[in-house]
């Protein structure tokens, strides 16, 4: 009997959160904050999905209801994963050893 | 076009691209770089997306449009926002995954030969269950963040709302939530499907309002980690291996964030989510020992001369440091004692502020190099051999009460021990207590000098008194 292919990816969900356990507890709390900036950038990997469902239209009908949300879902993806990885590299550039303190 | 195995092997780099994103993180020194590991991925996923529709019309270009709108919003904001301002923006940014969440579950459900999950009204059986929770933990966390962001913004008040039946409500829309999606199953109406999303927004708000200021650093966490959960479901119904892979990182790292700030609380997971904490603060019991006890209280004077005479201090900051923008202060006095040789560190504990790393953040934004700061258990041992603490913004987790007395609500929180250092400094505007609405020991303490202003004004006298 042939295994479903859900099997397969429950099975990469199940992995992942394993990898995401021990990775996660191996960062340092001082970067907490650039990890939850960041974890939010990489979710909205999600516009992956929006955009799946924008190209879905057609050319004369750009805009059907279906891809219209997909549009949507595009911008609030973007500013996610502009503003996320922009404001965890500005963060990340503030943390400095003390030999480069003065700047 | 590219081939859908070929498009899955790229998908699946960008996850691992992903995971390696956060393993940078376990040290300042990689994490630039980590940052630049997520990004590729991100990138590689969009492209590979692209490619894999083959679909390059006239939409595409509507696409892009969309795509450099939404990111010159999100530069915008991440360029302007202030570092104070940081855990707002974190709740917006859940709010709108959960949102675009729900979206993409909403454009699935409208038009699944799009995703290739069957046709309309005929949707696979599995895809629909996936999508439906996907839309339902999307909606949760969106309403949620929305609720978290504006207990943040300070717009809506941070103390708990609760009311009577408050759980036995919830309960109730959960169970709904799933009844729905048992029927939705058998049925696929359209009707049912609005319904499951309407609930879940409901949910959201009735899950964060009775949460207090002070448990934001769980309730954050748990919605970052929530988001995670929205991400994964719809990377099952989309079948697409980033989003799965980074679904699970992004749910199991908010909920070790829970994990952790609960714990540094010593409070139980369950009991941050039921909510209420600190809502009755105003016992009789405290107010009685307030005028019973005498204080210390002390000026800028005071403080500086104190300061110049020790050889060693620990700042504790804490949320108050934040609200009065007191970090690039702190930075100037600490330099100050610094050339009088005097050796300084900065004791932060893990929930001090309203998110994970709060502080830590600010004083990087300061200028702070990040190996004078320490976490609570590695600097703790220290205090004995200071002379001087210097406590700004921060009270309930300096308070000694939660290590003396088994019936305070703190009892069992881990604490900075504050009070055996040689003297105490304690920077803020009045007695009330704090967060957990009990009253701090170390003010009644003889060697507990307290500083009534405004953390950002003190610690300017101070300054200035240095220079003296």
């Amino acid at each position: 009997m042939e295994i479903d292919p859900f099997i397969f990816r429950l099975s990469i969900f199940i992995l992942s959160i394993f990898i995401g356990y021990y990775v996660v507890w191996s960062v340092t709390p001082s970067l907490h904050t650039p990890l939850m900036s960041v974890t939010n950038a990489i979710s909205s990997v999600i516009i992956v999905g929006a955009i799946i469902a924008a190209l879905a239209g057609s050319s004369e009908d750009v805009f059907s209801i279906s891809s219209a949300f997909g549009f949507i879902a595009i911008v609030l993806a973007a500013i996610n994963i502009f503003g996320g990885f922009l404001v965890t590299q500005r963060m990340l550039q503030m943390y400095k050893k003390k030999k480069d303190k003065k700047k | 076009m590219i081939s859908a195995n070929l498009s899955a092997i790229f998908y699946l780099i960008s996850g691992i691209l992903f995971i390696l994103a956060l393993r940078g993180l376990s040290s300042p020194d990689t994490s630039r770089q980590g940052n630049y590991f997520g990004i590729a991925g991100m990138i590689i996923a969009i492209v590979v997306t692209f490619l894999s529709i083959g679909n390059l019309s006239t939409i595409l270009v509507y696409v892009i449009i969309f795509l450099v709108i939404g990111g010159a919003i999100g530069a915008f904001i991440a360029f302007k926002i202030p570092m104070t301002a940081m855990p707002e923006l974190v709740a917006g940014f859940h709010s709108l995954v959960g949102l675009a969440a729900v979206l993409v579950a909403i454009a699935a459900f409208l038009n699944p030969e799009a995703f290739s999950l069957g046709i309309v009204g005929g949707i696979k059986l599995a895809s629909l269950i996936e999508m439906s929770i996907g839309a339902a933990v999307g909606a949760i966390t969106f309403s949620g963040s929305i609720i978290a962001f504006l207990k943040l913004k300070g717009i809506m008040s941070g103390s708990p709302i609760t009311f009577r039946g408050q759980h036995f409500l919830n309960l109730i829309l959960g169970i709904a939530i799933f009844v729905l999606i048992f029927y939705l199953c058998k049925i696929q109406s359209a009707n049912i499907f609005w319904t499951v999303v309407i609930i879940s927004f409901l949910v959201g708000v009735l899950l964060i309002i009775p949460i207090g200021g002070a448990d934001m650093p769980v309730v954050i966490s748990m919605l970052n980690s929530y988001s995670g959960w929205a991400a994964a479901g719809i990377g099952f119904t989309l079948e697409n291996t980033a989003l799965i892979i980074t679904g699970a990182l992004v749910g199991s790292s908010g909920a070790i964030l829970s994990y952790i700030m609960c714990k540094a609380m010593n409070r139980s997971f369950i009991s941050v989510i039921l909510g209420g904490f600190g809502a009755d603060n105003s016992t009789d019991d405290s107010k009685e020992k307030k005028d019973q006890k005498p204080v210390k209280s002390g000026n800028a004077e005071d403080a500086a001369f104190l300061m110049k005479n020790a050889s060693s201090v620990i700042i504790v900051p804490g949320y108050g440091m934040a609200v009065a923008q007191a970090q690039h202060a702190v930075r100037e006095m600490v330099d100050k004692l610094k050339k009088n040789d005097i050796k300084v560190t900065y004791a932060i504990h893990p929930v001090a502020g309203r998110m994970p790393g709060h502080m830590n953040v600010l004083l990087a934004e300061a200028n702070v190099p990040y190996d004078e700061v320490f976490e609570l258990e590695d600097i703790n041992n220290d205090f004995a051999n200071s002379d001087v603490a210097f406590v700004i913004g921060a009270n309930d987790v300096t308070n000694p009460v939660a290590k003396t007395d088994p019936k305070s609500p703190i009892f069992g929180m881990p604490v900075l021990d504050v009070e055996k250092c040689k003297s105490v400094l304690f920077v803020k505007r009045s007695l009330s207590p704090g967060y957990a609405g009990i009253d701090n020991e170390l003010f009644y303490k003889d060697n507990t000098l307290m500083l009534f202003a405004d953390a950002k004004k003190m610690t300017e006298d101070i300054v200035k008194n240095l220079d003296k």
